[in-house]
C-alpha cells in the first residue's frame, strides 16, 4: 500500500490536486472568514473563463504545439459577445463560428506547412487584436442577458464556479480520455507517425484540437463577460500565460501528448486562488505574477524531483 | 545574371528587398517628402529590435523549442534598475551600465538554471522566469520617473549626418556577431547544435555549456537594450519591453534565419527590423487604424513564415 503510494506515477497524478489543497488550507488558515458560501464564490469568480482557456490551450499542448494567441483570442471574442452577439444575435453566432473556423484554419496552415505553432500563433495574437480593436474601439459594450444569468447561477450549497469547472473537467475528461477518437487525437500528440500509418488523418486531428480550442476559447470570452459585463480588447492578455501555467500546474507534459483535462482545470483553480491568498497575506499585487511564477517554478521543481525517482 | 541569382538564393535578400518596397510605396505616397528623415527614424528604432533579435537569433538556432521569451521582462528589469543606480547623474554611468550587465547576466543563469535542473523546455523555463523577473521590475520600478543621465541621453540619441550614431555601434556589433557565429568556435558550435544536437555531443561539443553562453548572451543583449532604449526614451518604463516579444522573434524569422534551427543569418536581422518599422510607418502615412495596423503586421509575419519555413522539416 505505502509503495503505492509513494510510487512516481501515484505521485504525479497527485501532484495538482495536492497543490491545491495546500493552497485552500494555507487560506483557511490565513482568513477564516473565506471558509463560506460567499467567500468561496468571491475567490472563485474568476475561475470559470480561466479553466475554460486551460482547456483550449491543453488541446493545443496535446497536439505538440503552444498557443500563445489564447489570451488576444478570449479578448476578441469577448468584444464579439459584448457588441455583435447582444445587438443582433444571428450575426453575432456567424462571427463567433467564423473565430472558431479561422483557429481550425490556423491548426491546418501550422500542419500543412510544418510550421513552429509560437510563430504562428504570436503573429495571429495581433491578428485577433486588431480585430477586436476594429469591433471595440473603446471598452464598453454590453454582455447579453443570458449570458450574465448564467454566469450568475447559484447553486445551493456548492460554490457555482466549483460546479462548473467539474462539469467542464469532466465534460472534457469523457470525450478526450474514454472515447475512441480522443484516443486517436491524443495520439497526434504522442507518436504522430503511427497514428499517420495507422490510416488517420494528421490535419484532421489538428483541425479538431485547434478547432476544439478555439470554441472553449469562445466559451472563455463569453463567460467572462457574463461576469464583468463589459468588454475591452485587452481584457483577456493574461489569459495567454494563466493558460500554460494552468495546464502545467495541471499536470500536462509538455511533448507526447500527456495531458489531464482535470488537471487543468485543478491548475486554473489554482491559479485563481493564488490571487486571493496573496491579497490575504497583504503582499503587494506588484507581486502577484511573480509569485504565480513561483508557483509554476515549485511545482516544476516538485515533478522534476519526482521524474528523477522514476529513473 | 548569375549574381542576380545567387543573390536570391540568399535568404537575408528577401528582407531588404521587402523594406526598399516599403520605403518607395511611402516615398510615392508623400511625393517624397521626408523619405530621409524617415529612413533616420527606421535607424534609430530598428537599433532596438536589432539588439534583441540578435540575441533571440542565437537561442532559436541552438534548435527547436528554444526560444527566450524573457526577453520583454529582462528589458524592464534592466531599465528601471540602470535608471534607479544612475538617477540621472552622468558620474553613475559606468556603474548603472555594470548593473544592468549585471541583471541580464543573473537572468541568464537563472533561466539557464531552470532549463537544466527542472528538464523543461526553454519556452516554458523563461516563461516562469520572466513572471518573476518582471515581478521585480514592478516592485523595485514603482513609481519611477527619473530622467537618464544627459550624456547617455545624447549619446543614444546623436545623430552623425542624419545617421543615429548608436546605430552605426550596433551595425559594429552585427558585424561582430556575424563573424561570431560563422568563424568562431562557439558560432559555429551553435550551428550544429542546431542541425542535429545528438551528432554535435557525439563530435565532443560541450552542448550544454554552448547552450549556457546562449542563453546568458541572449539576456546580456536584452538587458543592453534595456539600458540604452532608457537613455533614448529619457527614462524607464514598465511595460517598455512588451513589444520587444514579437518583435525579436520576428526579425529573426523575416531575416532569414530557419526556426527549424541550424541556419542563421545577423545581416538579416537589420533588414527585417528596418521593414517592420517601414511597414508600420507606410500603414501610419495611408492613414490606416490602430485594428488595421495591427491586423497588417500579424498577418505579414504569418504570411512570411509561411513562405519562409515550410521547405525544410522539423526534427
Amino acid at each position: 500500500m505505502l509503495a503505492k503510494l509513494t510510487s512516481p506515477r501515484f505521485l504525479r497524478a497527485a501532484l495538482p490536486a495536492a497543490s491545491f489543497t495546500i493552497l485552500l488550507l494555507a487560506i483557511f488558515y490565513v482568513q477564516p472568514r473565506a471558509m463560506s458560501y460567499f467567500g468561496m464564490n468571491l475567490m472563485l469568480q474568476y475561475t470559470v473563463p480561466i479553466a475554460l482557456a486551460t482547456i483550449a490551450q491543453m488541446f493545443i499542448i496535446t497536439v505538440n504545439d503552444l498557443d500563445l494567441s489564447i489570451g488576444a483570442f478570449v479578448g476578441l471574442t469577448a468584444c464579439i459577445g459584448a457588441t455583435l452577439l447582444a445587438d443582433t444575435p444571428v450575426l453575432g453566432v456567424l462571427a463567433l463560428a467564423a473565430c472558431v473556423a479561422a483557429y481550425a484554419a490556423m491548426g491546418a496552415l501550422i500542419h500543412w506547412r510544418n510550421l513552429p505553432s509560437i510563430v504562428v500563433t504570436l503573429g495571429m495574437s495581433f491578428v485577433w487584436l486588431g480585430i477586436a480593436v476594429l469591433v471595440l474601439p473603446t471598452p464598453g459594450g454590453t454582455a447579453p442577458g443570458w449570458v450574465k444569468s448564467i454566469m450568475a447561477l447559484k447553486v445551493p450549497y456548492v460554490p457555482f464556479p466549483i460546479v462548473a469547472a467539474v462539469v467542464i473537467g469532466c465534460v472534457v475528461h469523457v470525450v478526450l480520455m474514454r472515447s475512441s477518437y480522443g484516443v486517436v487525437l491524443r495520439g497526434a500528440g504522442g507518436n504522430p507517425k503511427a497514428i499517420g500509418r495507422a490510416g488517420w488523418s494528421l490535419l484532421k486531428t489538428k483541425m479538431v484540437m485547434f478547432g476544439a480550442a478555439g470554441f472553449f476559447g469562445v466559451l472563455s470570452g463569453l463567460s467572462l463577460i457574463g461576469l464583468t459585463s463589459a468588454a475591452d480588447a485587452h481584457i483577456a492578455d493574461r489569459y495567454t500565460l494563466y493558460a500554460i501555467a494552468g495546464v502545467i500546474l495541471g499536470g500536462g507534459e509538455f511533448v507526447g501528448g500527456r495531458v489531464s483535462p482535470i488537471g487543468a482545470v485543478i491548475g486554473a483553480l489554482t491559479l485563481a486562488l493564488t490571487g486571493s491568498f496573496l491579497t490575504f497575506l497583504r503582499i503587494s499585487p506588484d507581486w502577484q505574477i511573480g509569485a504565480q511564477g513561483g508557483i509554476l517554478i515549485l511545482v516544476l521543481a516538485l515533478r522534476a524531483l519526482i521524474n528523477r525517482r522514476e529513473g | 545574371m548569375t549574381f542576380v541569382k545567387t543573390l536570391s538564393q540568399k535568404a537575408w535578400i528577401w528582407s531588404f528587398v521587402g523594406m526598399f518596397a516599403v520605403w518607395l510605396a511611402t516615398a510615392v505616397y508623400t511625393g517624397g517628402k521626408g523619405s530621409a528623415d524617415v529612413l533616420t527614424a527606421a535607424l534609430s528604432f530598428a537599433t532596438f529590435t536589432v539588439i534583441v533579435g540578435i540575441g533571440q537569433m542565437f537561442v532559436i538556432t541552438t534548435g527547436p523549442g528554444n526560444v527566450d521569451l524573457s526577453i520583454p521582462s529582462t528589458i524592464s528589469l534592466s531599465g528601471a534598475v540602470a535608471m534607479k543606480i544612475m538617477d540621472g547623474s552622468n558620474a553613475m554611468l559606468a556603474i548603472g551600465f555594470a548593473a544592468s550587465m549585471g541583471c541580464g547576466v543573473a537572468v541568464g543563469i537563472f533561466n539557464y538554471i531552470l532549463i537544466r535542473v527542472l528538464r523543461i523546455p526553454p519556452i516554458i523555463a523563461t516563461l516562469s522566469s520572466s513572471f518573476l523577473i518582471l515581478s521585480s521590475a514592478i516592485a523595485y520600478g514603482r513609481g519611477l520617473k527619473i530622467k537618464p543621465p544627459p550624456l547617455l541621453a545624447d549619446f543614444t540619441t546623436a545623430q552623425i549626418m542624419g545617421i543615429p550614431v548608436l546605430a552605426i555601434v550596433i551595425i559594429l556589433l552585427a558585424a561582430v556577431m556575424g563573424v561570431v557565429l560563422n568563424r568562431t568556435m562557439y558560432g559555429r558550435s551553435v550551428l550544429a547544435i542546431g542541425q542535429n544536437m545528438r551528432a554535435a555531443w557525439l563530435a565532443g561539443i560541450n552542448v550544454e555549456r554552448i547552450r549556457f553562453f546562449t542563453y546568458l548572451l541572449s539576456a546580456v543583449l536584452a538587458a543592453l537594450c534595456g539600458f540604452l532604449l532608457s537613455g533614448f526614451s529619457g527614462g524607464a518604463s514598465l511595460n517598455m519591453g512588451q513589444e520587444y516579444l514579437l518583435a525579436s522573434i520576428a526579425v529573426v524569422v523575416i531575416g532569414g534565419t530557419s526556426v527549424a534551427g541550424g541556419k542563421a543569418n545577423v545581416a538579416g536581422i537589420w533588414g527585417a527590423a528596418m521593414f517592420m518599422f517601414l511597414l508600420v510607418t507606410m500603414l501610419n502615412t495611408f492613414g490606416a487604424s490602430a485594428g488595421i495596423r495591427l491586423i497588417m503586421t500579424g498577418l505579414i509575419i504569418v504570411a512570411v513564415i509561411t513562405i519562409a519555413g515550410g521547405d525544410e522539416p522539423q526534427r
